[in-house]
């Protein structure tokens, strides 16, 4: 209970239950997030993730339609930003062009009051402006942080990007915000520039000791310069954690797949320690799921071992790219396609044995297992839910106007290309590749969503029609429980992380 | 051999356009500078005729008038036109077209309706015509010259600019004027240029409600309507037309300049 407390006076930011709707659209779903002083926290997603809007949240650009943002535990939901101790660096740098490179970093100073260290008659600190001397020496000290000593009077159209950014990064530091937000600061630059400031950030974070919030759809920028990364999909966050856990352990499939190269499979827990997929039992490290439980697993192509002579599974070499320091190699084995990296080579159509060692399987729990929604009997043998009406076959006796708990599973969903032929229409807006088949998510035009198992490609953005067969839709009876919104919680291995370090 | 015919044929013509337009005008400054009443008489070259511009106190009271008129309408058009810009450009969907459709609806009327109209309507407010008429009605007709001038100006505006400025501590009010005014001054003044000129030559509206006032157009039309083609109104209409000129010709030169200096700073 004691570091409970102290984690939360640790805390600088603290957003509780934070939403945002614009147009009837929730670009930020209920995030829960709480970023600790002094570090360097990156929230990483695919763009449309609700990322930089939970910055501008942050910022004060945006109005949360409901939850609560703490900065040092007072609430500053509806602050306006001017008068956040936050600052932020802009995509696109938004450097004031009228303003040459000094003038532009002393902007937040001339504005600045700082206490005198004198009371007036009701005890209110006395304000004061900084000094002209004092903002002259502050500028200069941060332009040598930036590296641009000498060019305090150049004008900011005649600056390259990366030097634009560093006025932009001075511009925003010299104020000494509480927490400073970079909403993709590198976005602009070329691959090289890039790398070269990433590690510059870093090491200025370091320096300075300021709090970051970083945007980024980079993955790997997200993983190098990061203390903490929030995964983030749909306008919630899948995973909190630090970069190693969240490349070890991803919490779900779509981690997995968003963060570096990864095979991910449906498999079956046969018991603890064990797991069966590609026909074959696996040992691995993952326990305390239910007994035949159906579970997503990942793993990373560098943990596949290849041998020509015995392994767990039997191959063929799809075909084979060499990357420099390794080679990459597709292997179907089974029904899946596996991604290996490798530095022997082996040649297409050649034979091979895949082995996978305990520490290279990470077991997740499935997001979904069965669609499930709430639906109401129309007829003898139909059934409304998601806005559509479905037939279904009645054995249980249900009458007009039961609401009922409907159930299908994931590869009894058909989608067809012209929406006229599915009874509801739906968008699709996620597939991910499952080896044997791709598994697809599309949302309805009431905001409901569905999991469908095909082996037919769809593209991000589809309009489709969904068609399900009669004897495919499980109806029972609605049960008074609160099962049915179940969540995705954020894996709290960040907590742990952390207090082994102290 | 065809494509010689074809450049004849472009030159033919723009010279033909460009004499039917700049002849009368260049004869007109030619015979200012000789005292003949008639226009086609020379009757030696004198100054006589500017000589008694710059003395003919009603020219001059004209010319004062106009002056005035022109700059406080565009002045206050150039205040109008930018916050209304600022404010267009930010509404969303049909609020930004519609409120688009309505500032252009002066431009686009027909100046004698746009005339009738004022004069109806001051008259139902039972304003009296003369300054205070003259001056709304010149800024109502002008807001719209500025309101384009100014609004390509915020679209080429990082979208972030005035967020920047919230964000190091400036107030919304503060923000809009230390970091997005600055970025449309060069807007706004071409804006007030074409106020400025449009104000300047409008006889139309003017004549609708002038009052007791005479500005330079009305007071043309009304010297003509009595006396006939003063001679003086020779040197007049040249003054007016350099003047203009060289106007047309400092924005040009500024706007070129300006260009190559932010081509320049972008290479």
């Amino acid at each position: 209970m004691a570091t409970a407390t102290r984690e939360k006076f640790d805390n600088i930011i603290e957003i509780k239950n934070v939403t945002k709707v614009f147009d009837g659209i929730t670009a930020v779903d209920n995030v829960n997030l709480a970023v600790r002083r002094g570090e360097f926290v990156t929230l990483l997603g695919p763009s449309g993730c609700g990322k930089t809007t939970l910055l501008r949240m942050i910022a004060g650009f945006e109005l949360p339609t409901s939850g609560t943002i703490l900065l040092e535990k007072q609430n500053v939901t509806t602050m306006p930003p001017h008068v956040r101790p936050i600052n932020t660096v802009f995509q696109k740098y938004a450097l004031f062009p009228h303003l040459n490179v000094f003038k532009n970093i002393a902007f937040g100073l001339k504005l600045k009051r700082i206490p005198t260290g004198e009371f007036d008659k009701k005890g209110n600190p006395i304000l004061r402006k900084y000094t002209k001397d004092e903002i002259a020496e502050k500028v200069e000290r941060v332009l040598k942080l930036v590296n641009l000593e000498a060019y305090g009077y150049r004008g900011i159209t005649g600056l390259s990007g990366g030097q634009q950014q560093r006025v932009a990064i001075a511009r925003a530091i010299v104020c000494e915000p509480k927490v400073l937000l970079l909403d993709e600061p590198l976005g602009a630059l070329d691959l090289k520039m890039r790398k070269e400031m990433q590690l510059e950030l870093a090491a200025m974070h370091k320096n300075i000791g300021i709090t970051f919030i970083y945007v980024t759809h980079d993955q790997e920028e997200a993983l190098t310069m990061s203390d903490k990364v929030v995964v983030m999909t749909d306008g919630a966050v899948q995973q909190y954690g630090t970069p190693k856990a969240i490349y070890d352990e991803p919490a779900n499939a779509f981690v997995a797949d968003f963060i570096g190269e990864s095979n991910i499979l449906s498999g079956v827990m046969k018991e603890d320690f064990l797991v069966e997929f590609c026909g074959a039992k696996f040992k691995c490290l993952d326990k305390g799921f239910g007994k035949d439980e159906r579970v997503d697993l990942v793993v990373r192509p560098e943990d596949i071992e290849i041998d020509t002579k015995k392994g767990m599974l039997e191959g063929k070499v799809v075909s084979t790219v060499f990357k420099g320091t390794y080679y990459e190699m597709e292997i179907l084995a089974g029904d899946y396609q596996f991604t290996v990296q490798n530095t022997v080579e082996r040649l297409p159509d050649e034979t091979v044995w895949l082995s996978i060692k305990p520490d290279g399987i990470h077991i997740m729990k499935k997001l979904k297992t069965v669609n499930e929604y709430v639906g109401e009997v129309l007829t003898e043998n139909t059934v409304e839910f998601c806005g559509g009406e479905f037939e279904f076959v009645n054995t249980d006796g249900f009458e007009r106007g039961d609401e009922v708990k409907v159930q299908i599973p994931f590869d009894k969903i058909e989608l067809t290309d012209d929406e006229d032929d599915g009874v509801i229409g739906a968008n699709v807006t996620q597939t991910l590749y499952k080896g044997s088949y791709y598994q697809v998510q599309v949302y309805t035009d009431d905001d409901n969503d569905f999991l469908v198992d095909t082996v037919d490609e769809w593209d991000i953005g589809d309009r489709v029609g969904i068609k399900i067969n009669a004897e495919n839709i499980t109806v029972t009876k609605k049960e008074e429980e609160s099962e049915k919104s179940e969540k995705i919680e954020p894996a709290e291995n960040e907590a742990e992380e952390a207090e082994d370090g102290e | 051999m065809s494509r010689n015919v074809k450049s004849c044929l472009i030159w033919a013509f723009v010279g033909l356009m460009l004499a039917v337009m700049y002849i009368p005008i260049l004869i007109l400054i030619i015979y200012s500078f000789t005292g003949a009443k008639a226009l086609g008489v020379w009757s030696g070259f004198s100054f006589e005729l500017y000589a008694d511009l710059f003395t003919n106190e009603s020219i001059l009271g004209a010319f004062k008038n106009s002056f005035i008129l022109a700059f406080v309408s565009a002045a206050l058009a150039t205040i109008l036109g930018t916050t209304a810009a600022i404010g267009i450009f930010h509404m969303k969907k049909w609020r930004k077209s519609a409120s688009n459709f309505i500032a252009n609806i002066t431009m686009e009327n027909a100046e004698i309706v746009t005339g009738v109209t004022f004069m109806m309507f001051f008259l139902a407010l039972r304003l009296p015509y003369g300054w205070a008429t003259l001056i709304i009605a010149h800024t109502m007709i002008t807001t719209p010259y500025v309101i384009l001038s100014v609004t390509p100006k915020l679209s080429q505006l990082n979208p972030n600019l005035y967020e920047a400025g919230l964000d190091l501590g400036a107030s919304p009010m503060r923000s809009v004027f230390t970091v997005i005014v600055p970025q449309l001054i060069p807007g706004m003044l071409s804006g007030f240029v074409m106020a400025f000129t449009l104000s300047f030559d409008d006889f139309i509206v003017s004549k609708f409600v002038n009052g007791s006032v005479e500005t330079i157009p009305v007071y043309l039309y009304n010297a003509l309507a009595k006396r006939g083609a003063d001679p003086t109104l020779r040197a007049l209409s040249s003054v007016l037309f350099i003047a203009v000129l060289t106007v047309l010709i400092a924005l040009n030169v500024v706007s070129a300049k300006r260009k190559k200096k932010a081509q320049k700073a972008s290479a």
